[in-house]
Parts: structure tokens; sequence; C-alpha cells
């Protein structure tokens, strides 16, 4: 029987093939994965605590770190990767991304367009502080 | 140099392409369709996102996110689902290798976890709907509710999947088609941890600082 090559499946950690050992090495990269994960997490409760950084500064801070986040989840739990056996995941992963980006950005876009016309006494009936 | 690179010309070709290797193998299927159906999901997880962010200051004169939020329950909570991620990898591993004991051991410790994250969450749902603070009352708690709470009914519903797989394996062993739901219910584990990361920071990190 000869070898074929098939893209790789999402969350499937290294090449299959009929593998039926669980090596240290796949142990190893979910323990990267969570120790990463738990250094990022903690750093975002301390940036959201502190008082030692520009506060202006500190949601852009936040959001970089989540987005970190996701991505060390995305390749150390999901093991999504740039190989060429992945493209089919990643695709479909770049489409999703921009949906998100789509809905998210629009909406508060819009939102933001919206009350920002809106007279000033309809927007204390609306939105009270 | 030229060598390795006709070396690894000579690789490629004695493997067949994949367009005459035929259709996929029903794992690889499976699993690209199950992930299609997470990004749909996360499509949804981003238009209540977005309806959060939107009326994240419409407290209607009730409590704010900064009152209301307990971090160290939060931290808690954050802690319990990742190590349940964790652990669900850990099962997925054991599962690639047949060992049943190892299987029973991670997914009763991600049960655990997952169970932790949901007591704590319906605990802090009750702190606050006995202080006032329900879903009825302004715009800023029915978005969270909908936010927070859908991601928690998502987490049930895991914690009944995992229950359920465990009942195939004793019952159907790891035959294929029990190895292909549990594969899809680590990527549904793992892809309810990266929503949650977004929660805990848009919700909870944000909604405390100034």
């Amino acid at each position: 029987m000869t070898e074929t090559r098939y893209d790789r499946a999402p969350g499937d950690a290294s090449i299959p093939a009929d593998r039926d050992e669980g090596t240290s090495s796949d142990v190893l990269v979910y323990t990267i994965g969570l120790v990463l994960a738990v250094i990022l997490t903690a750093t975002s409760l301390w940036v959201a605590n502190t008082s030692l950084l520009w506060a202006p500064g500190i949601r852009l801070g936040l959001a970089v770190l989540a987005i970190a986040q996701m991505g060390v989840h995305l390749v150390f739990f999901l093991h999504i990767t740039t190989g060429p056996d992945n493209i089919n995941n990643v695709l479909a992963l770049a489409f999703g991304v921009l949906i998100v980006f789509l809905v998210v950005a629009g909406s508060l876009g819009i939102m933001a367009d919206l009350s920002e016309m809106m007279p000033a006494e309809l927007m204390n009936l609306h939105m009270q502080h | 140099m030229s060598v390795a690179v006709a070396i690894d010309d000579v690789h490629r070709e004695a493997l067949a392409s994949k367009s005459e290797a035929g259709p996929a193998p029903k794992r690889i299927v499976v699993a690209y369709g199950f992930w299609i159906f997470l990004l749909s999901d996360i499509v949804m997880f981003s238009a209540l996102f977005a309806g959060y962010a939107v009326l994240a200051r419409a407290t209607a004169g009730g409590s704010t996110g900064a009152e209301l939020f307990n971090q160290v329950s939060v931290a808690f909570e954050t802690a319990c689902l990742l190590l349940s991620s964790y652990t669900c990898g850990l099962m997925s591993l054991a599962i690639n290798s047949r060992r049943r004991g190892a299987t029973y051991f991670w997914a009763v410790v991600t049960f655990v976890l997952g169970a932790a994250f949901l007591a704590l969450e319906v605990r802090e749902f009750a702190h606050m709907i006995a202080s006032g603070a329900t879903p009825q009352r302004s715009a800023f708690l029915s978005a969270f509710f909908t936010l927070v709470g859908c991601h928690g009914l998502h987490v049930t519903g895991g914690l009944i999947w995992l229950a359920v797989m465990m009942a195939q394996v004793a019952v159907k062993d790891f035959r294929p088609t029990v190895q292909r739901r549990l594969r899809c219910f680590s990527l549904f584990w793992h892809a309810l941890d990266i929503i949650w990361v977004g929660l805990f920071t848009v919700v909870y990190l944000m909604g405390v600082s100034p």
C-alpha cells in the first residue's frame, strides 16, 4: 500500500498514520501550551489591576494579550499550523476571523456613529451612566 | 543543497498527490466539518460579543461591571477551564494510544474541572441576582447574562457530551465512530476555552479596569 498524503484534520497532534503511541513530545506540546496560557492569563490579570501602566493603553494591551492567548490555544491545543497539510483548516479559520472582525467592528462602528448623532437629551434617556 | 532538494523531490513523487489519493478518510472529513461548525459557533458568539460591547455602558443607573464582578472568583473559573482544556488534550493522547484507564482518568479530571467552572459561574450568577442585578435590570445586564450564560450552556452541553462519550467507550470500546466523536468533543472543548479567553478579557478585565 502506498503512502498517501492527506490534509491534516484540526486537532491532530502530529501526522497520525496509525501511530499507536502517545509520545512524550505530544504531552510536551500540551504542557508548553498550558504554561504559555497561564503566563498570558496571569499577565492580563496583572495588567488589569496595576497602576504602573499608562491607563489609556491598558485596553489595547489586554486585547493584544487575549489575541496572543487565542493564538497559543489554536497552535498548542487545536494544532492549527501553517504547514501545507493544514491549508484547509487555516483558510476556514481565516474566513471565520474575517466574519468575526466584520460583525464586531461593524457593530461597534455603527453604534458609535449613531450615539454621536443622537441628540443629547435622547442619549441620556437611553444610556444612563 | 541541491542534493537535498533532489532527495526532497524524489520523496514527494513517491507519495501519491492529494487528487490521486481519492477522497480523504472519514476521520479527516468529520474533523474538518466539525471545525467549520465550531467557526460558525464562534461567529455566533461574536454577535453576542458585539451586543455586549455596545451595551456595556448602558447600565440604566444600576450597578456597573466594576461593582458586580469578583475577580478572584473569575480567576478560579479561568484556572478550572484552562486546566480542563489541558487534561482534555491529555485524554485525546490516551485515546490515540487506546489506553482505557488513562482515558477514563483524564475524562473524570476534565469533567470535574468543567463542573467546578460551572458551579463557580452559577454561584456568581446567583449572587448577582440576589443583589438585584437581574437580566431585566439594564441592557448591560441583559447582554452580560446572554453572553456569559450562552458560554455556560455550551459548557453544560460539553459536560453531558463527555459523560455520554465515556459511556460509549465503556460499551462500544474504541471503535472508529467512537474515536471520531471523541475527537470532535476535544475540538469543542478547546474551542470553548478560546471563547472564554475573549469573554474573560472583554467582560471581566476590561469591565473592571478604568
